[in-house]
């Protein structure tokens, strides 16, 4: 039951932790730990994890107490996203006493990273097909089979892992749920070199892996119950990433690259077109910022409408409408790709020139509308789920899972 | 700036939406594109002293409201969903706002309650033979005549110019852009109602021939008339907002219904992913207007026009192609007169062309830009 502290009484609560331990003075998982402990980490958490059960709407206010009296300011998204925004929603919903003792407070610390296992190089957008099994062996689950796209494999203490533990019901009702300690014996991670030559995610093989049956997350059989969850705070998360400022983000430096122009290498009517092209691209991506900040809006205000949806497929899309307009301002330039494509893991981009930066965005961007759910499939739900049009016919919903055609 | 609602507006919408779904069903509609005039008296009556939205913008002194674009706006999307027919742009919005922004206090104290209390109609009239809706554009020039002023030459497109009382008409005079009265029985004024495309709103070509006029602001009216222009493109981008959301209402609701090779045919792909685009078009429309609606409200010219800009760019086209893809999914039914998609079609395309090009707005942002 929520308890009632008011925006006053929550920057107090900051103003004593900061007594306590103060970012500039102590480390990240000191720090983190002690905002934890006072319940600080997700003010809308239970007290004793991490919490103290109040509306999340408040989490606002200590990010801002805490950024108006020190320099460091912690990310969530840089130091452990998928731990803090699907492993610990997860684990605080359907996770045992034990898993939230243990785990919650190194998730927040950033002392335990954790990295997600759902899709499989024959299960993507049909992530429910996968085909990952684990099998009941005493009191541990023995796990065989591949996952894909997975971020941070190769620095993750533990993994969310969704396998199939029973192929002969209908393929929703088979699967399971499992906690995986990512040092176990027999899981192996790859480096999944992508069209920009980095490795941003991994291919991850599990061999004979022995899971606890105690960490299992859910019931036998629940596990896309449980998955769901997870999924939702994804979209949740990635729905609350930061807003551009206006005019900044990519547009921002599509412009600027135009206006540094070779100009010689535009005729006075192409320069017309190319006008009308970036204004429209302007006028979007404006748009999708105002749009963006509607939906953060309503979603703080308990309405989430629309427009969170509507903002993901639209950014997809724009994004990579903007990288290309910036390769047609590049002209013959384009040709050159000085980003390079060594086979490694991703450095940041940040002191890049922007040309530069502009050409692995287009490369990157392709992704955008792939990622987190294809475009195609979030029409299919702005259609279904939010418009409520009927849905696709299905010829595997019914039939065990075993029976579903699958590549080999 | 944060697009927020208030209760009050979230009232203010549904009492408007009660009202016009009373006051202007879809008979209506048929009914009053048919006639001459284009509005009915009674409805504007009520419209006055039930709703008292006439003088929703005009300073409470005058015996308006004195609320902002974002009411106004409101009212326009709730318009704009049903095809309200009616002089409502050009008198409670055009009209009010030009008045408001640059009339002397005698015009103002004389006209503003008329406009409020529903007993005069007013309009705006800028464009010239052509079109053309910027102040730059603007060639008609004023002749002293005595103590008065006298105009000559052709307003075309003028919003419900045949049915106001009062149109207030840009025009040169000496070495500034001035706004002057006529009155619609003033001498040497010709008011023909033109066929429009869109019969739901109705324009009208006024050839003036040395008629009598009055200056009703003192000083030049450039920078007010661009001001006016900017709201009056927020305010229809509001009402394309409604017209667009309701396009994407009867689709939606069509493609759930009608069934073709054995189910619905919003269970296919192609209809389905129509209906998807629209809706993000839509809310980005949504955004689009309100945000202009609250720039407006607010202290930054430059970020009001801005806003207005996009607007323009973004509502028209967004309303115009969710209403071309409404007639697309209806099918054949789509293509009947009798089909309320056809109305809309024709809301939407003159929109687009209305206060100027979408293209125009684009390039003037552009340079802005510094592109």
């Amino acid at each position: 039951m929520a308890q009632e502290i008011t925006a006053a009484q929550m920057r107090a609560r900051v103003r004593n932790l900061l007594e306590e331990a103060h970012p500039d003075r102590v480390d990240q998982f000191t720090f983190r730990g002690k905002q934890y402990d006072h319940g600080l980490a997700w003010v809308h958490f239970p007290e004793g994890y991490g919490g103290l059960g109040v509306s999340p709407g408040l989490q606002a206010v200590v990010a801002d107490e805490l950024a108006k009296h020190a320099r460091t300011v912690y990310d969530d998204m840089l130091i452990n996203p998928i731990g803090i925004g699907m492993g610990a929603p997860t684990v605080l919903t359907h996770g045992t006493e034990w898993m939230k003792k243990h785990l919650l407070r190194r998730i927040f610390t950033g002392e335990d990273i954790w990295c997600q296992l759902f899709s499989e190089p024959g299960a993507g957008s049909d992530v429910a097909g996968l085909a990952t099994r684990a099998t009941r062996e005493g009191d541990h689950w023995v796990v065989n089979g591949q996952k894909v796209w997975t971020s941070f494999a190769h620095i993750a203490k533990w993994g969310l892992l969704l396998a199939r533990t029973n192929p002969d019901v209908p393929k929703h009702a088979g699967l399971s749920y499992f906690l995986l300690d990512m040092q176990s014996p027999g899981v192996e991670i790859r480096p999944l070199y992508q069209i920009t030559g980095e490795a941003e995610f991994n291919e991850v093989f599990l061999s004979d892996v022995k899971i606890p049956a105690d960490h299992l997350i859910g019931r036998e059989g629940e596990g896309w119950q449980v998955a769901i969850t997870t999924l939702m705070n994804e979209r949740a998360a990635i729905g609350g990433a930061a807003i551009p400022r206006k005019g900044g983000g990519s547009i921002g430096v599509l412009i600027s690259l135009w206006k540094s122009r070779e100009k010689s290498s535009f005729s006075l009517e192409s320069e017309v077109l190319m006008r009308e092209r970036i204004a429209k691209l302007y006028i979007e991506s404006e748009l999708l910022r105002i749009t963006s900040q509607r939906a953060r809006a309503a979603r703080r205000a308990g309405n989430p409408g629309p427009e969170g949806s509507v903002a993901k497929l639209a950014q997809a899309e724009l994004n990579k409408r903007i990288w290309e307009c910036a390769m047609d301002v590049l002209g013959a330039n384009s040709l050159v790709y000085e980003p390079g494509y060594a086979r490694r893991r991703p450095t940041s981009r940040a002191n890049e020139p922007r040309a530069v930066l502009a050409k692995y965005q287009f490369l990157r961007a392709r992704a955008n509308s792939i990622e987190g759910g294809t475009s195609e499939v979030m029409k299919n739900i702005l259609g279904e789920r939010v418009l409520g049009l009927p849905g696709e016919p299905r010829s595997d919903k019914d039939i065990p899972w075993k029976h579903i055609p699958r590549n080999g | 700036m944060d697009i927020s609602f208030t209760r009050e507006h979230e009232e203010l919408r549904q009492t408007v939406r009660r009202f016009l779904e009373k006051e202007s069903t879809e008979a209506v509609v048929r009914k009053l594109m048919e006639t001459e005039s284009g509005y009915d008296a009674s409805t504007w009556e009520r419209m006055a002293s039930e709703l008292s939205i006439l003088g929703l913008i005009i300073p409470e002194r005058y015996g308006g409201a004195g609320l902002g674009a974002v009411e106004i706006a409101i009212v326009f999307e709730e318009m704009g969903r049903v095809l309200y027919c009616g002089p409502f742009l050009a008198t409670a919005a055009l009209a009010a706002i030009i008045l408001r922004e640059a009339a002397t206090e005698g015009e103002k104290s004389q006209l503003l309650p008329e406009i409020a209390s529903g007993k005069t109609l007013a309009t705006l009239a800028v464009a010239e033979e052509v079109g053309g809706w910027s102040p730059d554009a603007i060639a008609m020039r004023a002749q002293r005549d005595g103590t008065g002023w006298r105009l000559d030459g052709v307003k075309n497109y003028v919003p419900d110019g045949h049915v106001a009382d009062v149109i207030l008409v840009a025009a040169k005079a000496d070495e500034r852009l001035a706004m002057f009265r006529v009155e619609s029985k003033a001498r040497g004024l010709e008011r023909v109602s033109l066929p429009t495309l869109d019969l739901t709103r109705k324009l009208a070509r006024l050839t003036f021939r040395a008629t009598p006029a009055s200056l009703i602001a003192d000083k030049d009216i450039r920078d007010p008339l661009s001001r006016a222009l900017n709201f009056g493109v927020a305010m229809l981008a509001a009402e394309q907002v409604g017209g667009a959301q309701r396009c994407l209402e009867m689709s939606t609701a069509y493609a759930k219904t009608r069934l073709q090779f054995g189910r619905p045919i919003g269970s296919f792909q192609a209809i389905k992913h129509k209906c998807a685009d629209m809706l993000v078009e839509v809310e980005f429309a949504r955004s689009a207007a309100y945000n202009a609606a609250f720039a407006l409200d607010g202290e930054d010219e430059a970020e009001a026009r801005e806003a207005a800009q996009i607007a323009k760019s973004y509502c028209s086209d967004a309303f115009y192609k969710a209403a071309a893809e409404t007639i697309q999914i209806h099918g054949g039914m789509g293509f009947t007169w009798e089909h309320p998609a056809h109305l809309y079609f024709k809301r939407a395309r003159a929109g687009v062309v209305m206060f100027g090009a979408s293209s125009e707005y684009r390039r003037n942002l552009a340079a802005s830009l510094g592109l």
